[in-house]
């Protein structure tokens, strides 16, 4: 056991020395029974380049201070307990590396936003394997570039706690080439917060049960977020401000309650949104001022508003997506409408295809009487699942007089798609699209 | 009275339809149960159809019970009883098989696949749409002797609640769109029983979320004790106005 354990360590140690630029550096121990007893002190004796390796213990300290090149890293669970009394890591150089450390208790400070692990004005960090419980802020950059923050967990306790006064586990500003991937966040104000940041990665997340934002951006362009899963957030996503983004393969579950969103778009520009998961939001999208963003390939399961596009929103393609169960499929506010629906599945539809193209013959129109009555006058809201709605609707859809004329889908599909194996229908609807010279 | 009563009772009974309507009412309580996935689904779905169908059939099966026992009336009046007793049991004698036939087609299911609160309130609403209905149909009843036209204005009275005000209230929600109208939609909403039955048990669903300002609002009220109380007093009052004053035109009226 020891053996393995020892070996283990030589690994890692000599990989992250081989990594380091200055690779020359010894390593200084920590344990409550080695030469060094805190953290603290072994940070401050380092020198560019050495590792510090904490074994096990629990260690109650804050401020501890990074001010030359090294690793700092956790064997065996350690633990800095920062009782409340400040900033538990802030990083001053470049090139360091913080892994495998149990961070907790950090208090509310409204003045100095303080954090688990902070950093300004840095490059090249990475923020791997830690786990940070009970802080006001999880891990704060500013100004930095080049950073990997890895396979965190941050959690917080946001129960009976004012929105004002939460931190956000990940929180980023003016900081470019970010990775931030695998971790699990919750319990924050936003789970993680990015203000711009550009260039940047987020992958593979969980954020949940955060009191605002699962995830919550703005200015932060050419960021790419991948196989996110964002569930049960207070007021779900919310992006702003922002152009060349794209979502892909993102879940956003369960963000159910009155004022509560799967996306929130507003101001979003040039973007992509495909293959992502909405499934039981109040509003499973919602654009506001949103223009040319191709919507594609995305399944809207079981939401009360499937998209919100105000009429704000130009150039938007809504393509092969599925809506099942939802409240309401698409509503807007307005008369005017620049966006373009095409080849969607629909479950409210009711046309047929008598050619046998997979292709609805009837344009469906997925905007209902109701759901504009309802986005002009909020009160009728009230009178949802009243017969006199239904008929309304019914007579609506044989007479459309109210709803947008312009939003429609001229070219619904019959049965739901699956987007990983319908290659075939998205070929012959291709055929069809290009048939017609677009 | 309670001879009368039973006799009124039994005579409902025996004759065939209350019992298809509850079989009625099972049969589609038992399958939408056993369709939807969730329970919560199937009580939004038995919902609908519970304020569509119950005050229908409670009104027009008891505008035509007060019509074809116009003649036992008549002997009963003809005895020393009291006219305003003669009523109360013919009331209660409809009023309370038709709710009986409803426990059992729609409570029944509801205890056994969905037993929750909403569902309390789903059933409480029901039995109170039938005797508010009910009520309707007498007073409907009492005030002209000619059978067709009876039931016509029972049926104007059904359309009305059902369909046609859910309508005005829309379209003065519409015309009125600039103003805030919260409170004005509360008020209406309680002006009529189906919509105030509808919105105590859709504000206990999750669809709830989906009604924002106006919700919040509704479920802040409609959500203590005191605003279930009443709301569920309101329909007590929707009972006792058309059942008393059909009453008085009953006991006071040359038969």
């Amino acid at each position: 056991m020891t053996n393995f354990s020892k070996y283990t360590f030589f690994i890692l140690a000599a990989a992250l020395l081989l990594w380091g630029q200055t690779a020359s550096g010894s390593t200084l121990k920590v344990c409550p029974s080695c030469s060094y007893t805190s953290v603290k002190q072994a940070v401050q004796k380092a020198k560019p380049g050495d590792t510090v390796l904490v074994d096990g213990g629990v260690y109650q300290e804050s401020g501890i201070e990074i001010n030359v090149p090294l690793t700092l890293i956790g064997k065996n669970n350690p633990v800095i307990d920062g009782n409340f009394t400040g900033q538990l890591i802030t990083i001053t150089s470049d090139d360091v590396t913080v892994q495998g450390l149990t961070l907790k208790n950090v208090a509310t400070s409204y003045r100095q936003n303080d954090a688990a692990i902070r950093a300004k004005g840095r490059r090249n960090l990475r923020i791997l394997d830690n786990t940070i419980l009970k802080t006001f802020y999880g891990i704060y950059l500013e100004g930095s570039e080049g950073i990997v923050i890895k396979n965190n967990v941050v959690q917080g306790e946001n129960k009976d706690k004012m929105e004002s006064s939460l931190g956000n586990a990940i929180h980023l500003y003016y900081t470019d080439e970010v990775e931030i991937s695998g971790n699990d966040v919750q319990g924050h104000r936003d789970g993680i917060y990015l203000e711009v940041v550009k260039d940047s990665q987020v992958r593979d997340n969980l954020s949940h049960k955060n009191q605002r934002y699962g995830l919550h951006f703005m200015f932060s362009d050419r960021n790419v977020y991948t196989h996110n899963t964002f569930r049960s957030n207070g007021a779900g996503v919310a992006v702003m401000y922002t152009s060349n983004v794209q979502m892909e393969h993102n879940t956003f579950e369960d963000n159910w309650g009155a004022a509560s969103y799967g996306l929130l778009l507003k101001e979003i520009r040039d973007s992509v949104i495909r293959n992502n998961h909405f499934r039981r939001n109040t509003t499973g999208i919602h654009m506001e001022s949103s223009s040319r963003l191709d919507i594609k390939n995305n399944d809207f399961d079981r939401n009360g508003w499937a998209i919100k596009v105000m009429t704000t929103c130009l150039e938007d393609t809504f393509r092969l997506n599925n809506f099942t169960g939802n409240s309401f499929d698409v509503s807007t506010n307005g008369n005017s409408q620049h966006n373009h629906f095409e080849n969607n599945y629909w479950d409210k539809y009711s046309g047929y295809d008598l050619d046998k193209d997979k292709v609805g013959d009837v344009p469906y129109r997925p905007v209902s009487l109701y759901s504009m009555l309802v986005e002009r006058v909020p009160p009728s809201v009230m009178f949802m699942r009243s017969f006199m709605v239904d008929l309304m609707d019914n007579i609506e859809k044989v007479l459309p007089s109210f709803i947008p004329e312009n939003l429609v889908d001229e070219q619904p599909m019959m049965s739901k798609i699956n987007h990983d194996n319908d290659r075939k229908l998205t070929q012959v609807v291709r055929e069809a699209a290009g048939a017609e010279g677009r | 009275m309670n001879k009368v009563l039973k006799y009124v009772f039994y005579d409902i009974i025996r004759n065939k339809i209350v019992l298809a309507y509850a079989v009625f009412l099972l049969l589609l309580s038992i399958g939408l149960f056993n369709l939807g996935g969730s329970p919560d689904k199937a009580i939004l779905s038995l919902l609908n159809l519970v304020l569509l169908t119950v005050p229908l059939i409670s009104i027009v099966f008891a505008t035509t019970h007060f019509y074809n026992s116009y003649e036992f009336m008549e002997l009963l009046v003809a005895q020393p009883i009291n006219r305003k007793k003669i009523f109360l049991s013919e009331y209660l004698g409809v009023a309370c098989s038709l709710s009986g036939a409803f426990l059992l087609g729609v409570g029944v299911p509801v205890l056994l696949f969905g037993a929750s609160l909403t569902g309390l309130y789903l059933v409480l609403t029901g039995v109170f749409i039938t005797f508010i209905f009910v009520a309707m149909a007498f007073l409907a009843s009492v005030i002209t002797r000619d059978k067709a036209k009876g039931i016509g204005i029972a049926l104007m009275l059904w359309f009305y609640f059902a369909l046609i005000y859910d309508g005005i209230v829309l379209f003065i929600l519409y015309s009125f769109g600039d103003y805030p109208l919260e409170y004005a939609t509360l008020v209406m909403t309680a002006l009529n029983p189906v919509d105030l039955g509808r919105i105590i048990v859709l504000l206990n669903l999750d669809v709830s979320a989906l009604m924002g300002y106006t919700g919040a609002l509704y479920k802040s009220i409609l959500g203590s004790l005191w605003g279930i109380s009443m709301a569920f007093g309101l329909l007590l009052l929707w009972v006792l106005v058309p059942f008393l004053s059909s009453r008085r035109i009953f006991s006071r009226r040359d038969l």
